[in-house]
């Protein structure tokens, strides 16, 4: 499926706020079909790497690329606004605390960015909201509205949210940290779910039993730059910095 | 107390408080637009329209409404505005009201959590589109209660117009204080009538507070 | 008949004048209707069912009708009752009783909000209950309510105007005196409207000063 080894690129990416650079020049190209975790402790700027991938969190120096087409390209307000909105449809993001629509069921917090910007009919919307949802284990609640959902699954209708745009890429920010322990498994089953149909994916995640089990890929970031970077048991099992070591040996601790 | 009198003269007081809610309503729809338009130029992306709208506000709530509403009635014709003291009304009201309802609409739509915007747009939907499909739906259940204080508010401020002569509940009151010197009797009757339509306004925030709650 | 503000100077004295009579009646109301609401919030709380009930139901009256009404009532009514009292003094007074019930509004939910456990300490130290009230539960109180109670007056002053309609020669009537020689409306009400501002800024730039003052306190 690696197709395309440079599906995502992202060439020196720089990002300050005044005098705080919370990213030095980060490089990473991520092939289609291929799956990157991204782990860290907070503050190292692996929100703001992820967050800048589809512009949320503007950056300051560097490029986002996307299929080959830059992201980040520098248009005048209006024609920046039609291109990023184009871009954003393709790319799919999962955030901590769902952020899912509180005035719409879970059906239609899914069909809504359908019907809107694919000009979906309404049966065609609806097809695609129980498709989506049934995908997501959330069929049954589908005229629910998100306040009477638990965390699980109000995260599980984000997801089907995400994919019923059809992205090309999925950005997952801590999809799981504002979660119950007992109701991260749901989410994560969904999240292998897709990655057994090779979906494109960059995980921001505290998980290290999940980024083992499902990554192609993990950067290990801190202070932001790339410290580490590799298949997940070399950086799990054997990481070459002492940073790494560090960062894992604490995590895990506490974890336990 | 001199009831026959008050039974005597309670026709016109009614009368005057037709012209008291007909300014109310009317002076409402004016300060909602003003508002809106206000709550907008606040949020706007361009520092000078922020600029214009907080003027707006500041200027507007910083002076007394009688000033504002003599300026445009007295005042008005010497810069070619030429208005009836009902229209002077309204328009002197309904900008005063759009200038607290500006902060009421603007502190409902702050108050939405940032993230429902940004969930918005990383599904590809433009600024706009965000605002007036996520972000209005949610603040307007938030607006009805506050606004619903500025529309109790500007019931009573309808008063005003009395200065300038406009036949409503006060004016008939102060009118027949006058003549009947039955300061009592008279501030009772338009008293009663006032708190009658300030009630029902009241009740008709709440139920529609009510049914706008999600769930 | 077009603009010319070259002809302010001339009656600027007036236009002061009627600035130090804005500025008086408003602190001179806002003393009234500081104490009254506490008084009033302790009546409508403590005071006897007799008393209590229909001092609800005046409270509630002044806060459903126009303030402009209830000048006329207290101007006219005292009259007829043989009162006749200077326009200023029942200005202060309508002003001060309207804002009153609007402070004590603030005040009793202040009251309540105090924690019970105030109460009862200082009942256990074998204060009375009327000395708990003012020694221990309202200093409390009013402590916690001069933000909004702040705003309040702010309101006042703007309202302030409406007593120019009963013949208090504060700002809005001293320039509808000068308006009356001049035939210039535009120019002495945007005066007049200036100068309120002025006061009004001065005032939210006061409250500011308090506001912090308190939450540093804390």
């Amino acid at each position: 499926m690696t197709d395309n080894p440079e599906f995502v690129q992202i060439r020196h990416a720089q990002k300050s706020f005044g005098k705080l650079e919370v990213l030095k020049d980060i490089s990473l190209n991520v092939a289609r079909g291929q799956i990157v975790a991204i782990i860290g402790p907070s503050g190292s700027g692996k929100s703001t790497l992820l967050r800048a991938i589809n512009d949320l969190d503007p950056l300051t120096g560097g490029e986002v690329w996307l299929d080959g087409v830059q992201v980040n390209k520098t248009l005048p307000h209006r024609q920046y606004e039609a291109h990023i909105n184009a871009m954003r449809q393709q790319v799919g993001m999962v955030f901590q605390h769902f952020n899912l629509f509180p005035h719409m069921t879970a059906r239609e917090n899914v069909t809504m960015a359908p019907k809107m910007l694919k000009g979906l009919s309404n049966d065609e919307a609806d097809k695609l909201a129980e498709e989506q949802l049934e995908k997501v284990g959330m069929l049954d609640r589908m005229e629910y509205y998100p306040s009477r959902l638990s965390g699980g699954q109000k995260q599980r209708v984000a997801i089907a949210r995400a994919l019923a745009m059809k992205p090309k890429l999925m950005l997952f920010d801590e999809a799981t940290s504002a979660l119950d322990p007992e109701l991260v498994d749901e989410v994560n089953q969904v999240m292998k779910k897709l990655a057994e149909e090779h979906m494109t994916m960059i995980i921001v995640t505290h998980e290290m039993d999940f980024a083992a089990s499902v990554c192609d890929r993990v950067l290990f970031m801190d202070q932001g730059v790339v410290v580490e970077e590799g298949p997940p048991d070399v950086v799990f099992r054997n990481p070459s910095k002492d940073r790494t070591r560090e960062f894992l040996r604490k995590h895990l601790a506490g974890a336990k | 107390m001199d009831i026959d009198l008050m039974l005597k003269v309670y026709p016109f007081f009614l009368e005057a408080a037709w012209v008291t809610i007909q300014l109310s309503v009317l002076t409402a729809i004016l300060g909602l637009i003003c508002g809106t338009a206000g709550a907008a130029a606040r949020l706007s992306r361009f520092a000078l329209v922020r600029f214009i709208g907080a003027a707006y506000v500041s200027v507007f709530r910083g002076t007394p409404a009688l000033i504002q509403l003599f300026i445009l009635y007295f005042g008005g014709p010497q810069i070619g505005i030429q208005l009836d003291a009902f229209e002077a009304g309204v328009i002197g009201l309904g900008i005063n009201a759009g200038a607290y309802m500006t902060e009421t609409i603007r502190g409902a739509i702050i108050s939405i959590d940032n993230g429902q915007r940004e969930a918005a747009r990383t599904l590809g939907l433009s600024q706009w589109q965000a605002v007036y499909r996520i972000i209005l739906p949610q603040a307007a259940r938030l607006m009805v209660r506050p606004l619903g204080v500025n529309l109790n508010m500007l019931i009573k401020a309808t008063a005003l117009v009395a200065a300038i002569s406009v036949i409503e509940l006060t004016y008939t009151a102060q009118r027949y204080i006058g003549s009947t010197y039955k300061p009592f009797e008279m501030f009772l009757l338009a008293g009663v009538l006032y708190m009658v339509i300030i009630y029902v306004v009241g009740r008709g925030v709440a139920w529609l507070d009510r049914k706008v709650q999600i769930n | 008949m077009g603009l010319d503000f070259t002809i302010i100077p001339k009656y600027l004295d007036i236009i002061l004048l009627g600035c130090a009579w804005t500025i008086g009646i408003t602190i001179a109301a806002a003393i009234l209707s500081f104490f009254g609401g506490i008084l009033f919030a302790v009546i409508a709380l403590y005071a006897p069912w007799i008393i209590r009930q229909p001092f609800r139901l005046i409270e509630w009256m002044f806060m459903g009708t126009p303030l402009l009404l209830q000048l006329f009532l207290i101007y006219f009514g005292l009259v007829q009752i043989g009162i006749d009292l200077p326009a200023f003094v029942a200005g202060v007074i309508g002003l001060g009783l309207h804002f009153a019930v609007y402070n004590s509004e603030l005040i009793q939910t202040a009251i309540l909000s105090v924690d019970k456990g105030q109460m009862e300490a200082a009942r256990t130290v074998g204060l009375s209950r009327s000395q708990a009230l003012r020694k221990v539960v309202i200093p409390q109180a009013v402590r916690a309510v001069i933000p909004p109670i702040g705003n309040n007056m702010i309101a006042l002053l703007k309202d302030s105007a409406l007593v120019s309609v009963i013949g208090v020669s504060e700002l809005t009537l001293s320039a509808q005196r000068v308006i009356g020689k001049t035939y210039r409306p535009f120019e002495f009400y945007i005066l007049a409207a200036a100068f309120y501002y002025v006061i009004n800024l001065c005032m939210e730039w006061v409250q500011r000063k308090i506001e912090r003052r308190i939450s540093i306190s804390r």
